[in-house]
């Protein structure tokens, strides 16, 4: 017990490196949010562009999302930061990273907005277009509403997953959390940093998960 | 364009390089043989066991559900391999990789298996407990099989998802396929054998993803 509160638990130790943790953590939630706020978007863009139903362009875009679902995230992260330099284009590690984490957030949002769009029942279209609305009207006030609805509980999953993926940032030396946790856990010799480091995640991530339960529940019992 | 193909496709590196990312990928498909089914079993137990009206176990299982889901599987793996051995616990890098993906892995199969559970129609139970099934016979022979095939799309992409997370294995110096690739990439100077890596990743899971997405159509096509 003793070992354990020495080891894992000695904060005072942390003393000096509260604002390099600190910086590190921000940097985490910097990357988090851009991942998301670049990734969703870019998917519902890619899943409308769809709708139009423009064939060798679909065929792109099942590429496009098979692709990137299929390939490990870290791969792509190693990928753009040692192989796209041979191509002349040198990324940052942060960019790097932040780019292949919001291309494969946007393939499985694209996903998960093209299965809401075809969930919403085709009389939905017909009853808009009958009413007067153009196309893109009617996909805008009427369907996507109720697609974005739809999707919010396994966006919100998938946004968290893809998240946790900031940390495959460290093997390309992007100086975030995970990252700063551990070079002050070997430079101290103490595993203390990397406590700090697990509850840090946990404080970020922890609502969300708890979010995406009662997000089960109010879509399972809707109240109206 | 043939510098192009010499940078990113030279075959006589490819041929170089083989035998290493071919060892590499059997290091990856063992560490998804072993962490799958152990996932599967694990997060299974749990999903059984919070159908046991125990409220106190009920709170435990969804505290390390919740936890584990919140914490990046990388975080976890660096804690396993270079906190523990602080306490005498010194794992090798198959094992300490082994228990990150479990830990991760079974969490989200519990998740998926709870949700399968509580689909089953409350009336299945009660029927199969009216004929004399005890609890854990109708559970294992009415239930569980009825709910595994309500989330199958869901159990599929995250056997998916837990395989490609393999690749967080190299951040401990494990050689599996992208450590592999790494490695003679460094090597040889040229990022061939990161390309080909990523290739042979993209074939092996394609199959799987286009599966998933053709079920939840499906899916989706009969609710509707």
């Amino acid at each position: 017990m003793d070992q354990i509160v020495r080891y894992f638990f000695d904060f005072p130790l942390m003393a000096d490196y509260w604002p390099d943790i600190l910086r590190g953590f921000l940097i985490t939630v910097e990357m988090s949010v851009l991942t998301v706020v670049v990734g969703i978007p870019l998917g519902l863009l890619i899943a409308i562009i769809r709708l139009y139903g423009i064939k060798p362009l679909n065929a792109l875009i099942i590429f496009y999302i098979d692709f990137f679902r299929s390939i490990p995230q870290l791969v792509l992260i190693v990928l753009a930061y040692f192989a796209l330099p041979y191509f002349g284009l040198v990324l940052d590690p942060f960019t790097a990273t932040v780019c292949a984490l919001a291309v494969v957030l946007s393939a499985f949002a694209e996903e998960i907005f093209w299965a809401g769009i075809n969930a919403v029942h085709k009389g939905q279209w017909e009853a808009g277009r009958s009413t007067g609305l153009s196309f893109t009207q009617t996909l805008a006030y009427i369907i996507l509403p109720q697609v974005v609805r739809i999707s919010i509980p396994p966006l919100t999953n998938r946004a968290i997953g893809i998240s946790k993926g900031t940390t495959l940032g460290s093997v390309v030396a992007v100086p975030e959390l995970l990252n700063v946790t551990s070079s002050i856990q070997s430079n101290v010799a103490n595993p203390t940093a990397l406590t700090v480091g697990a509850l840090l995640f946990l404080a970020l991530f922890l609502p969300f998960v708890r979010f995406t339960r009662w997000l089960e529940q109010a879509y399972a019992h809707p109240r109206s | 364009m043939s510098e192009l193909v010499n940078t990113f496709f030279n075959l006589d590196i490819l041929r170089e390089v083989w035998p290493l990312l071919l060892e590499g990928l059997w290091l990856t498909l063992a560490l998804a043989a072993v962490a799958v089914p152990l996932s599967i079993a694990i997060g299974l137990a749990i999903a059984v066991a919070q159908d046991l009206h125990s409220k106190v176990l009920r709170m435990v299982l969804v505290a390390y559900v919740d936890t584990l889901r919140a914490i990046p599987p990388l975080v976890l793996l660096i804690f396993i391999f270079f906190g523990l051995p602080f306490l005498g616990l010194r794992l090798g890098e198959f094992p300490a990789a082994v228990l990150a993906l479990t830990l991760n892995g079974s969490s989200y199969f519990a998740e998926i298996f709870r949700a399968g559970i509580e689909s089953v129609p409350q009336g299945q139970r009660e029927a199969a407990r009216s004929t004399g099934l005890t609890w854990f016979q109708s559970m294992a022979y009415v239930v569980a099989p009825q709910g595994t095939r309500n989330v199958l799309p869901d159990l599929v992409s995250n056997t998916v998802e837990l395989f490609k997370q393999t690749s967080i294995a190299s951040a401990v110096a494990l050689q599996e396929l992208l450590r592999a690739a790494q490695i003679a990439q460094g090597l040889l100077y040229n990022p061939t054998p990161l390309v080909a890596a990523a290739i042979v990743y993209f074939l092996m899971f394609w199959p799987f993803v286009r599966l998933v997405s053709r079920m939840q159509n499906k899916t989706v096509m009969h609710s509707a």
